[in-house]
């Protein structure tokens, strides 16, 4: 069971929540060739630590949610809004493998 | 080192210390009290070999196997960080069937059931293949339309399966509800007589048996820490035992895969998901056929010990951890008393979780990568256990000979790159 602090509503169970995917897979839909394209739709970090991720608040507040969570244990660092800074803290820290 | 092995039709003939299994032998050692043999040998870790297999699954003790038996390679190490047949392969519920709705998926699978059905005399070992009939139910149009396509499919590669009414479905299974008022009615179902279940653990020690009696190396307890590559060529592994230099490594791991192919900067288009399943405590056999319904996201077998065995759809979220959930089994026992009503006193005895490393498109992928010499066999999802013996034989064959055999040919992983994506969502037994 995963408990995730949403930033709008508290903690909550995650089966309130959609997992959104990676962050930081951007492509630019004017220019984006099809080889970016390809990694933007297919390829993914999928590492055993340490990941950046997004969550959808979809039984709750219905908004993005941006976190830190370890796959290995599923413990979750932070949460904060989406599009907001990471805490300073942990950004530089480095995945465990 | 290797020792003496002729083939015939696949069927390995084995000297040395391989005892063969017989219904003689048991009444020999029986009235002597002699030992039995050793099934595994263990070796030091040697410094080089031909061909290093990264996990000691069925994919990776089946390739072991057929590039043995069927090509003569036998300077080859398994290596397993934790032991043989621990993660997918001994974490599966254990279905075996071909009903999928590629063609090319199918041939392939097919390819595997008839493996399955004479690896019990290929391997000398009672692997306890039941094909006992394999039934997805569909509870509404959209599901109805999917099984007669795949029956369709299905039926031009020649596979037995065809889409059968809810009073059939009844007549096969007597204990499902197939009443019309249910919230979730019973349409229809794809009928799949091959279909069955297997002892996955006979499975992997088979071909482990076997495989170390035709000189295979298994190594247990030694992790592959690095892969090592000169020139954009594989010449050796790092492992927690020591370092091997090698020129073939094929990554045959499940769940683990993306750190695997991390090592030689292979990016995979793999995301882990845990995948969870529960038995309950045995009773007598009532359950004939394997269930599946989409829907309602569970399928269900009955063991030849009586238990009932449940899985259901992957973690809707990404993981390496292997803790079962309550939300797991709340929902399992929910969606299953809505097709079985009469199990709601069963007890779960335990459940467990396996990792799935999930494609985009369904489909596994296998054969070739961009580092010569650097082989894949993963992404498997849920269909792992299924396609064991005929990925083994087919990545043997692509190891001995150097080109991709056509029955896997789609299923390179170029096809993300070249939009040759083969869509095999509408086989997965429940919605993932």
């Amino acid at each position: 069971m995963l408990l995730i602090d949403c930033p709008y509503c508290g903690p909550r169970n995650s089966t309130e929540f959609r997992h959104a995917g990676e962050a930081g897979k951007s492509r630019d839909l004017a220019s984006a060739t099809p080889a970016q394209w390809r990694r933007y739709l297919y390829e993914y970090d999928n590492p055993l630590g340490w990941v950046r991720e997004s969550w959808f608040h979809s039984a709750g507040c219905r908004r993005y949610l941006s976190s830190e969570r370890h796959t290995g244990t599923n413990e979750v660092r932070w949460v904060v809004p989406f599009g907001t800074a990471a805490p300073s803290s942990t950004t530089d820290e480095e995945t465990s493998r | 080192m290797a020792q003496t092995a002729t083939t015939t039709g696949g069927r390995a003939r084995t000297r040395g210390r391989a005892a063969r299994y017989s219904a003689f032998d048991i009444v020999r050692r029986g009235v002597t009290h002699s030992e039995w043999p050793r099934s595994f040998n263990e070796h030091e870790l040697r410094t080089t070999y031909d061909v290093v297999i990264v996990g000691a699954g069925v994919h990776g003790l089946a390739c072991a196997y057929y590039l043995a038996v069927n090509h003569g390679i036998t300077n080859v190490a398994v290596l397993e960080k934790s032991y043989m047949g621990g993660g997918g392969s001994g974490r599966n519920t254990a279905i075996i069937r071909s009903n999928y709705l590629t063609p090319e998926g199918v041939r392939f699978y097919d390819r595997s059931v008839k493996l399955y059905e004479k690896l019990s005399v290929d391997l000398n070992y009672n692997v306890m293949f039941s094909q006992r009939g394999h039934l997805t139910l569909a509870h509404n149009d959209a599901s109805l339309r999917t099984m007669n396509w795949r029956a369709e499919v299905n039926k031009l590669q020649g596979i037995d399966s065809s889409v059968i009414d809810a009073k059939e479905v009844g007549r096969i299974v007597p204990y499902l509800d197939v009443s019309a008022d249910t919230r979730y009615p019973i349409l229809g179902a794809l009928y799949h007589p091959p279909g069955g279940i297997i002892r996955h653990d006979a499975v992997n020690w088979g071909y482990a048996r076997a495989a170390t009696h035709l000189g295979v190396e298994i190594h247990q307890q030694t992790e592959v820490l690095g892969i090592e590559t000169a020139g954009g060529k594989v010449t050796g592994v790092r492992t927690s035992r020591g370092n091997i230099s090698t020129s073939m490594v094929i990554n045959c791991t499940a769940g683990w895969a993306s750190t695997i192919s991390d090592m030689v900067d292979v990016k995979m288009p793999l995301v882990t998901h845990p995948l969870q399943a529960a038995v309950t405590e045995p009773v007598k056999v009532f359950l004939s056929a394997v269930i599946v319904s989409g829907s309602l996201h569970v399928y269900v077998s009955q063991t030849d010990r009586g238990e009932l065995v449940f899985g259901a759809s992957v973690d809707p979220y990404p993981s390496y951890s292997m803790r079962g959930s309550l939300e797991f089994t709340e929902g399992l026992a929910a969606h299953i008393l809505e097709l079985i009503p009469s199990i709601s006193s069963l007890k779960l005895l335990r459940q467990w979780a396996g990792l799935c490393d999930m494609t985009p498109d369904y489909s596994p992928i296998m054969g070739v990568t961009p580092v010569e010499g650097f082989l894949v066999d993963v992404g498997w999802g849920t269909y792992g256990f299924k396609a064991g013996p005929v990925a083994g034989e087919q990545m043997a064959q692509l190891i001995a000979t150097g080109r991709t055999p056509d029955l896997i040919a789609a299923f390179d992983l170029a096809r993300f790159a070249d939009g040759r994506l083969v869509g095999e969502k509408g086989a997965a037994s429940v919605g993932h």
